[in-house]
Order: C-alpha cells, then structure tokens, then sequence
C-alpha cells in the first residue's frame, strides 16, 4: 500500500528544551503536543490516535496509554514504539498507515524525555552503554560513541575521510542552531573547538557527539479530508520507507553502507521522485559522521564524497542542499527518541515557508532520515510542501 | 561515578553455554550449520541463513584481522574507569565472521586497521574473555 498522499502533518510543537528541572518527561510530552495541536487550532477531543516511543528516565511499561491518561484522551488507536533513534519517522509512518487503513483521522505523534535533568550524566551514559550486546559486546567497554568511532574510521580508511570533514558538520550545525529560537546551543564553534575537543572514542571527540537534552516534540497527522478543518497549512507525505539490517555492530553487514540505502530507495518510488529532486534534508546525527554517512546513502552526494559535501560547505543553509538547518541533535537537541522528531519538526516548518531567519530558499521538498541502533533500523521520510 | 564495580563478567545462557565454556578451556568457538555449511559468531538456537536447527560448535584458529578499531577515554561505567584510555577493535575471523573485543597486550594503542591479531583469553571472574593481541 503506497502512503503518499495519505496523511498530512498539521501541527508541530516544540517543549521547552535544554534543561528543564521543572518539567517531568510526561510534562515535556504534553507541553509539545499541546502546542502542536494549537497551532493547527484543533482541540483534544479531535484527537483519535496517539502513536508515541519510549523513556529510559520515566520508564512507564505502556507508556502509550499513560500518555493517554496524562492527556486526557481515549484513543480508538494507541501505540508505543521502540525502534531507538529510527521511532520518530516510523511513528509518523505508523500514523499514516493508521489513517490509510480508516483506524485513525487524527494521530498524535510525540516524543520526549528529560535526558539532561532526570538522571545523572553517568546514569545516561551507562544506560545507553546498554544498546551493545550484554553478552559479545558489553564485557569489553565499547560505549555508544566507539560504536560510532569505529565506523567512522571505517569510512576514513576507504574513502580518506577526514576529522575535519566530520567538524564541518557540528560547526555548521551548530551555526543554524544560532538562528533557532529554541535550540540548546547558543555558543558558535570552529573547527578548532570541535578538533581540540576532549577525545571520547578515537577519533570522535566531545563536540562530535550529540547533546543530552531535556526536550519534547510532537506532530499532528491527519487525514487529508480531516486536514480542511485545521488552520495551519498541511505539509504532505509524499513517500516513507523502512528496513532493519541487524541490530548490533558486531552483525553490521558493512560498516560503511547502512540501511539508509534501502529506506530511501523505498521512499523515492513510493513519492515518484529521485534525490536529485530534494531541495533540503534532516539527517540523523547522534555523531558527525552519521549524516557523512546518510548524506551518501541516501543518494544525495556519491559514495564516499559525504566528507567532501560538508567540508566545501555544499550542505550549508546557503548551499546547494542545506541539512539539519535546526542545528540537529548536535546543537538543537537531543532526547531520546525525540531527537530525530526535530528534524520532522524543521523539515515542516521550513516547507512551509515558516522557519524565518534560517527559511531555505527552495522549499518545496525535503528528506528526513531517522536511525536506530548502530544504523540498523531505519525510516526515511520524503515529505512536501503540495500535495504529490 | 558511582563505587567501580567488577568489570562485567561472561554471562552464559541457553545459547551461549557452549562457547563460554569454551573460553574457559582456551578455545574460541563458532558455530556451523550441518544443513548449510555457513559459519557465525553470536551464538544461537537456529541457523540464521537457512533456520536449520542442526548447528554445531567449531573452534576458530583465533587468527584475524582488524576491520576497524577505537580507543575509548570516556568509560561507559564506574567499572571501566579505570581501564581507560583501551582499545574496542571489531575482528573479522579467518574463518569469516566478525566479532568484538579488546586488543590487550604490548602495542595495543599503535594497531592499525588491515593488521594480523591473535586471541588471547582474560579471565574475568571463574571464566574467560576472549581477547586479541597483535600477531606480528
Ligand atoms: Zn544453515
């Protein structure tokens, strides 16, 4: 069943972000989704579906129906995924398959926890040390990051990658997030800021690993009859993909091709459209080498030239296709399975015409890719400013 | 951090009695498929590439080379902190498959990818890890 033309996201909602001692995750949650559902100007009774993640600092058992309860709704369609990193673009894939198949008309999609101020830095780290395997990989120390780090040294190695490559993109990123009103990171960097960072698992230092955020996000998707009734303009989803390859490094068929190959190639033919046809994208990027990575692909940039794009500043909000024009999970945010929300949230904004001083100049389509794991489960999204 | 605990000791279960006793002994163990031929680690009930059920344990020459490799300074637990700055190295296997551990011994710090390793067993608790060192 193809999705394009299904659904439509009629409202987007940002919580507060950074950190945020005075707001619980369930807080951060129902803060977004209300601001979401303001700006389509609807009320929550319109509400008939709620598709949300998970949460390792409030970790509720069905976090769907306390979300539920929290928000005062009762749903006639309610889930909870937990597909890491990849949640947000399958929720919204989810949701559209909900209103396809006549469950839902009007789905909300949320996200969020509070990373920075519910738990120590060292409980977070330890509890996502917990995404290796706990028998082949645990009992040797790898951290998320060496997951990473030996990818990226991987692609280095073949394709003459370079650190400086991978700062580009944190100090690009970080540069956008200087003109997002709600961004975590107010400071700009250079290249010698992400270069002379504290190493964390060589050659990834600290400025090229993604922040620890208290944040949450939230999407109105709706039916496009239902989307006539909501007062902001509808952004559609044009095509949507998804595959799992494996889930722990060790299993990885190849550290430098993922997924992102196979999701996309779905997205494209169900939207009808190749990637020399997208105008801007939101890439998934817990470490700098990860949209290097998508970036390739994705089809957006030849193999092996992803460090390239970035280094020359094609990927740039002036450049030939901007990516993570909100700052990304490097500097806007990260929480979570909110993390990739964002950057639904900003391909929204911006293909609406709405993201003011950071607006993209072509803006009628945009990719987002969102990551699970150590890049094994992927969704990408291809959405569009008309109707396909 | 909180108090550093044991490092994290080999845990077997039902899948993976098999290859830690096998590391307690000084042998790195795969498993093959009777029906396929295909080999792997990560120990499991079923042949992954044809769901034959009829696998069986192999030892590995212990002999690979490095496909990829980090140094970790940030320790993911109060265990490791003590560990750090270490090695994390992927390994393909002469037999094929690839696995994770650390390389440990003279050199560590200078491996490469591409380079020759050899395994070596930690013992950690009343069993083993198995471990890579360079193999010159
Ligand atoms: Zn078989």
């Amino acid at each position: 069943m193809t999705l394009r033309n299904k659904a439509c996201i009629v409202g987007v909602g940002e919580s507060e972000i950074g950190k945020v001692p005075h707001m619980t995750g369930l807080g951060l949650n129902a803060q977004a989704a209300k601001r979401a559902l303001d700006e389509a100007g609807l009320k929550p009774s319109d509400i008939d579906g709620l598709i949300t993640a998970y949460s390792m600092t409030e970790p509720y058992f069905m976090l769907g129906s306390v979300l539920a309860e929290y928000l005062g709704i009762q749903p006639t369609y309610a889930a909870s995924l937990t597909a890491g990193g990849a949640s947000p673009a399958l929720m919204l894939m989810h949701a559209a398959d909900a209103i396809a198949a006549g469950r839902a008309s009007c789905v909300l999609v949320t996200a969020g926890e509070n990373r920075a101020t519910g738990q120590s830095r060292d409980q977070a780290v330890e509890a996502l040390a917990a995404v290796g395997h706990p028998y082949f990989e645990h009992p040797y120390g790898p951290l998320i990051p060496g997951f990473y780090a030996m990818i990226a040294r991987r692609h280095m190695h073949e394709y003459g990658t370079r650190r400086e490559d991978m700062a580009a993109v944190a100090v690009q990123q970080r540069a956008n997030a200087l003109l997002h009103p709600n961004a975590h990171m107010k400071k700009p960097i250079t290249t010698a800021d992400v270069l002379g960072a504290k190493p964390i698992a060589e050659p990834l230092g600290l400025l090229d690993c993604c922040l620890i955020s208290d944040a949450g996000g939230a999407l109105i998707v709706m039916s496009p009859e239902r989307a006539k009734d909501a007062k902001s303009r509808p952004v559609w989803l044009w095509g949507a993909g998804e595959i799992t390859t494996h889930e722990h490094i060790l299993a990885a068929p190849s550290l430098t091709e993922f997924g992102t190959k196979r999701s996309a190639e779905i997205a494209y033919r169900m939207a009808g459209i190749g990637p020399k046809d997208i105008q801007f994208a939101e890439l998934y990027d817990c470490f700098t080498i990860v949209p290097i990575l998508e970036a390739e692909d994705a089809g957006l940039v030849p193999k092996g030239e992803g460090g390239a794009f970035f280094r020359e500043g094609r990927a740039a909000r002036d450049g030939e296709l901007p990516v993570n024009t909100h700052g990304g999970m490097l500097s806007h945010a990260h929480a979570g399975a909110a993390g990739g929300l964002f950057g639904i949230i900003e391909a929204v904004r911006q293909l609406r015409g709405e993201a003011g001083a950071r607006q993209v100049k072509r803006h009628e389509v945009a990719l987002v890719h969102n990551e699970g794991g150590i890049l094994s489960q992927h969704g990408t999204l291809i959405l569009g400013r008309e109707r396909r | 951090m909180s108090s550093p605990g044991p490092l994290p000791l080999p845990a077997p279960n039902a899948d993976s009695a098999a290859y830690w006793a096998g590391a307690k002994a000084g042998k790195l163990l795969l498993q093959r498929c009777r029906d396929c031929g295909a080999t792997w680690f990560m120990s499991r009930h079923l042949c992954a590439s044809c769901w034959s059920e009829q696998v069986e344990s192999v030892e590995a020459s212990g002999r690979g080379r490095v496909h990829s490799f980090t140094v970790i300074h940030r320790a993911p637990s109060a265990a490791f902190a003590g560990q750090v700055p270490y090695v994390v190295a992927l390994i393909d296997l002469a037999e094929g498959p690839r696995m994770l551990a650390n390389i440990v011994g003279a050199g560590a710090r200078e491996i490469a990818i591409g380079e020759l390793v050899r395994v070596t067993f930690e013992q950690r608790g009343d069993g083993a890890l198995p471990q890579f060192q360079r193999a010159p």
